[in-house]
């Protein structure tokens, strides 16, 4: 039995999720390979060859998986993973764009951002925005899985000795193209990997007063989000959102400032090691899911908060 | 250009779900219940293109109960021109993609948009799944559709910002929050939208299997988290974080 995970990198570097994908294939216990497919991705191949506990890293470098466009890296993973008993990739962007193809092109289901592993065919993962949590088992031959990456801890980046193995297949749809990305400019932790996490909604009032979160998170080396309200409102671009539709993060510490809690949001944050609310409102549903809450004006308490950290 | 729209009826979004005491699943009996918040802005897409005059007619599916038709109604009040629904049980994504499949190679629609996840399952799988069993190319979690000719260019959400792809058509695209804000229907709309065509069919009349490939064996609650504690001032709250929690 071996397990295929679909490296997520920047052809340059692996991604931290990736390192959370292979510690649920080591979960479910098998030979490792990494999937590296990408345009020039050798130096992220080589770092995935130092992932520990991986035996094989495949490397599909050609023009055509360029942006990792799904049309043409699902083929290649259907290609591939006829021959492997799970599929894994993390629940990114990128891994819930491609794997669902994946699957439908080997006719046989997926399962959605699995948050522990019970055995090789049976998962637990959140349902309706994390109110429930389901136990599923899988019927199929291939086991074709997303996983959330804040539901396992990574394995180390070094210290693994794989082989690498070069993947000739050039798949392209030709059904579409890469017209261009804006990415955000970030000099913060990633909020998907963060240790601290400072989120702003509603209360933040403007844009503007965002920046008290900025110097707050600075000093904390923390990254900013945010809650749907607060991108709603244009204070800050959606990337930043914390919540089912956005990001799920489970920090050792999530600060929430002026946000009430809405159960969407919750969903994104609500394994956090430990929760802290500054809000205003003494009945804001975020009081009933935070450690430690404090009543009061967000905008003396955060500068407050920031002069004693 | 016909546009094909999926919607599903799902858990109304402010409902706080219950697991059922017997942990087969979640209380659904006397819950209210809604057109899934994504497909509400698929509908909506496609009514704008059809005002640009893009679109030439709206198709509108569901697989679902037969109480599914509630929510064909109301994207028929939205400006939907017909609606089928394919009366199953629960089916799992894989099977509803192949239902919808079927229905694409009968249709024949330029552009198919969906959802990018319903809020129940959480699954976010069935569009792709249909851009694959179709062939056809994929915008997902997109913020912005444009289409022009045969090609549309779709700005897509994703984790590090925004990308923008271009698409041969027919092609799928999955709606993300920011795509528009959706409409309300007026009364006369609702009054209207009665009179419209609705098909009834089953997964037979496609020749479709939807038995399940994946078991559902419980559905627990979460952890609860403990009760927290209130403190009174910010001099108390880092003195907590520091000594008792040791976060920072």
């Amino acid at each position: 039995m071996a397990i295929l995970v679909i490296a997520e990198h920047d052809n340059a570097a692996v991604k931290g999720a990736t390192l959370n994908t292979v510690a649920a294939a080591k979960a479910i216990g098998g030979d490792i390979h990494v999937l590296v497919a990408g345009s020039g991705c050798s130096a992220a191949a080589a770092a995935a060859a130092q992932i520990a506990g991986v035996s094989k890293v495949l490397v599909a470098d050609n023009a055509a998986y360029a942006h990792q466009l799904a049309e043409n890296v699902s083929l290649l993973v259907a290609e591939l993973g006829k021959g492997y008993s799970h599929i894994l990739a993390p629940a990114t962007s990128n891994g819930k764009n491609t794997l669902p193809r994946v699957a439908a092109l080997l006719d046989v289901a997926q399962i959605s951002e699995i948050s522990k592993v019970i055995s090789a065919d049976t998962f637990e993962r959140p349902i309706y925005a994390g109110n429930a949590i389901a136990t599923v088992q899988s019927s199929d031959s291939i086991k074709v899985i997303t996983v959330r990456p804040t539901g396992f801890d990574a394995v180390a980046a070094t210290g693994g000795s794989a082989s690498t193995e070069a993947v000739a297949s050039a798949q392209n749809a030709g059904t579409s193209s890469f017209v261009n990305e804006e990415l955000a400019k970030l000099d913060r932790p990633e909020l998907a990997g963060a240790k601290i996490v400072v989120s702003g909604g509603r209360g933040m009032g403007n844009g503007d007063n965002f920046k008290i979160l900025y110097t707050l998170a600075d000093k904390l080396g923390a990254a900013v989000g945010a809650s749907r309200a607060a991108v709603d409102a244009g204070f800050v671009p959606n990337d930043m959102q914390v919540g089912q539709t956005g990001k799920v993060v489970a920090p050792q510490l999530y600060i929430a400032v002026g946000i009430s809690g809405a159960i969407q949001h919750l969903a994104g944050m609500k394994d956090s090691k430990v929760i802290v609310a500054i809000n205003k409102d003494e009945e804001a549903p975020i009081f009933s899911v935070a450690d430690y809450g404090i009543v009061g004006d967000l905008f003396d308490l955060v500068p407050q908060l920031e002069k004693l950290v | 250009m016909k546009v094909l729209v999926a919607v599903k009826r799902v858990v109304d979004y402010n409902v706080k779900v219950r697991v059922k005491a017997d942990k087969t699943g979640v209380e659904l009996a006397n819950v209210k219940m809604a057109m899934n918040p994504f497909c509400e802005i698929a509908v909506e897409e496609a009514v704008r293109l059809k005002e640009k005059g893009i679109a030439t007619e709206i198709v509108v599916v569901s697989v679902g109960p037969t109480n599914a038709q509630e929510q064909l109604r109301t994207a028929m009040a939205l400006g939907a021109d017909r609606g089928i629904l394919v009366e199953t049980a629960d089916a799992e994504p894989l099977a509803i993609a192949k239902l919808l499949k079927a229905i694409c190679d009968q249709e024949q629609p330029g552009l198919v948009i969906l959802g990018k996840q319903a809020i129940d399952g959480d699954n976010n799988q069935t569009g792709q799944m249909l851009a694959a069993l179709a062939g056809y190319a994929q915008g997902t979690f997109a913020s912005v559709v444009k289409v022009d000719g045969n090609k549309a260019q779709v700005t897509r959400e994703v984790d590090g910002g925004l990308q923008t792809v271009e698409l041969a058509l027919p092609a799928v695209v999955t709606t993300d929050l920011r795509l528009n804000e959706p409409r309300y229907a007026s009364l006369p709309n609702i009054m209207k939208a009665k009179k419209k065509p609705l098909d009834v069919k089953s997964p037979a009349d496609y020749g479709v299997d939807v038995s399940p490939r994946v078991k559902t064996l419980k559905v627990e609650a979460p952890a609860e988290r403990s009760a927290g504690i209130k403190v009174k001032t910010i001099e108390e709250l880092v003195e907590k974080l520091k000594n008792e929690a040791k976060v920072i």
